[in-house]
């Protein structure tokens, strides 16, 4: 259930995020989930894509920096106070959240999350019959 | 183990036997020089002195320095002591401003430079055996043709590449099976990411001995090639004016660079004052030619830094030893008032395990103030997901360097490969102020 994300240091330079996307698109690569965090120096960019070790393996040949850390990903109701339920969860078992990104096209949202401990992350949430969604659940969106 | 020393006799020569030598081959050049240069001639009248004043090394101070300016002024031939028909080689340094420095060697002055160049090689252990691969520049600039003057007394196989293409150096170092390394210390680090980068593995060559120089490095930059390239790399300092290559080298322990100075016979003095300073004393390094023919240089001040030890080596080796160059006054950036060498901020980055030496450092001035920005790059294998720790890894090279430095800098994190890599002398300074 953990998923592989992979991040990429960025100079703040026009046209760098659009250079990834590129280089991943002519391989054939597809994401299935990013977010781009920045500060003034610097961005990060995070993304799943469908092959990791492959997509990886492009970047660094285009001399890029990347990093793979380990996220899980869960769907929860769209509705009021279901996100809360789900973040107790890993609060209660003292597990630390570094970031998190998602959205909610309809009924449903979807979340992308890095805990500190992705293993137990999972363990919770499945004791607690939250909806995970693996890796390849991901590529077939 | 057997150290190999190439002239005993005079590499190993006692204090007081050499302080006799070099006075009397120094009172033989000045008057080689009052009489057959007019400028230097004059230039001693001046100060009142004349050959007879010169006893001893003693007296060296009491002669006028000799600058870069003074070849200048004297372009092309003028401070030449020979008349042009024993004059063999010309050289030329590429002036970044005004007239190029020009040169001059007799046939002698070659067979000195090939003999010190063959000490030099000796000490890092080059010999007969060897194949030399010099990558060092051939042409006007001395680089080259020192080393492969050196490397044929020695009886190396010399491979005169000469500097750039670096894909033809892999496949030569591979094919002919390299064991020596000769160009400067940034190309050298230039070819060890090429050769990662490459088909060929390290295994395969045969490459174990560096002669890295004409440009500054720090001690931690030679671990850092020894570790990539997996050589040992030995440090040469040389400057056209006084011969090229050769004027002082490493030997195998590393603990400063002997001065053949039977040949060069060195002094510190204070940049400023222009006093000779005591041993061990850092100051600018000076140098009197008393062999050469075609262009005697009398007290050159080269503005380089560096200090002078007077006791026997462990290899044995009595010749006097300079530290590595702390910085060269030419490259010397004024601060805010502070005196700054680029190899400062680099001893900095060197010394930290996260980043790597490739830097670049942009001054500006805004408002009147000079500003710092220092580029460092973040290598794959320090970059980390997490903003926090690329912040911190930011503020962490800030207060080392500004704790070394004792100026505020900003440090801007930037992707790998992005600071371009020179195959000649590294870039490292872009200093804005001069373009306003
Ligand atoms: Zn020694």
């Amino acid at each position: 259930m953990i998923i592989e994300q992979l991040s990429v240091f960025l100079e703040n330079r026009s046209g760098r995020l659009h250079e990834v996307f590129e280089i991943l698109g002519k391989a054939k690569i597809n994401v299935s989930a990013c977010s781009m965090a920045d500060t003034s120096e610097f961005g990060i960019l995070r993304l799943i894509p469908s092959e990791p070790v492959k997509a990886r393996e492009i970047l660094k040949e285009n001399l890029f920096s990347v990093n793979v850390s380990e996220v899980i990903s869960f769907a929860a109701p769209n509705s009021p106070g279901a996100l809360s339920r789900a973040l107790k969860i890993l609060a209660d078992a003292g597990i630390g959240i570094e970031y998190l990104y998602g959205f909610s096209p309809g009924d449903k949202s979807f979340i992308v999350l890095r805990p500190d401990d992705a293993k137990r992350a999972v363990d919770e949430f499945q004791k607690h019959e939250m909806e995970l969604i693996s890796a390849s659940d991901l590529y077939k969106f | 183990m057997e150290i190999s020393i190439w002239n005993r006799h005079f590499e190993t020569m006692p204090r007081e036997p050499m302080r006799t030598l070099q006075s009397e081959r120094l009172r033989e050049v000045v008057e080689r020089v009052y009489f057959n240069v007019p400028y230097y001639r004059a230039k001693m009248q001046e100060k009142g002195v004349g050959p007879e004043h010169i006893q001893s090394v003693d007296d060296l101070q009491k002669l006028p320095f000799t600058t870069k300016q003074d070849l200048r002024d004297n372009y092309p031939f003028g401070l030449f002591a020979l008349p042009m028909s024993e004059i063999i080689r010309l050289h030329a340094s590429s002036g970044t401003t005004g007239r190029p420095t020009v040169v001059g060697y007799s046939r002698r002055d070659i067979a000195v430079w090939s003999e010190v160049m063959a000490r030099t090689l000796t000490a890092a252990g080059v010999t007969n055996k060897d194949f030399i691969q010099i990558a060092y520049g051939y042409g006007l600039f001395t680089g080259g043709l020192g080393l492969h003057y050196g490397g044929e007394k020695v009886g190396a196989s010399v491979i005169p590449i000469s500097g750039g293409n670096t894909r033809k150096q892999l496949q030569l170092m591979n094919d002919f099976g390299s064991t020596v390394l000769a160009c400067t210390p940034s190309y050298a680090s230039y070819l060890a990411e090429a050769i990662d980068e490459s088909d060929i593995s390290r295994e395969d060559l045969k490459l174990r001995v560096g002669i890295f120089g004409a440009e500054p490095w720090t001690d931690n930059m030679r671990r850092e090639i020894e570790k990539k390239l997996k050589i040992k790399a030995f440090d040469i300092y040389g400057l056209s004016e006084i011969i090229g290559p050769g004027v002082s080298f490493d030997c195998e322990y590393q603990n400063g660079l002997h001065i053949n100075e039977d040949h060069f016979i060195p002094e510190i003095i204070d940049p400023e004052t222009l006093e000779p300073l005591p041993e061990g004393e850092l100051g600018e390094l000076v140098f009197t030619t008393v062999t050469k023919e075609g262009l005697p240089i009398i007290r050159y001040r080269t503005r380089d830094l560096t200090r002078l030890h007077y006791d026997t080596c462990r290899c044995g080796r009595t010749l006097v030893r300079m530290d590595k160059c702390t910085g060269r006054s030419d490259d010397m950036l004024i601060i805010r008032g502070v005196n700054l060498f680029p190899s400062q901020i680099e001893s900095v980055l060197l010394e930290m395990d996260e980043t790597t030496p490739h830097y670049l450092l942009v001054v500006d001035r805004i408002n009147n103030l000079d500003t710092l920005e220092l580029h460092v790059e973040v290598e794959d294998r320090f970059y980390q997901d997490k903003i926090s720790e690329l912040q911190n890894l930011g503020k962490k090279i800030k207060n080392q360097i500004e704790s070394t430095i004792g100026l505020s800098v900003n440090v801007k994190l930037v992707e790998p490969k992005t600071i371009e890599r020179s195959e000649g002398k590294a870039k490292r300074v872009i200093d804005k102020r001069k373009l306003k």
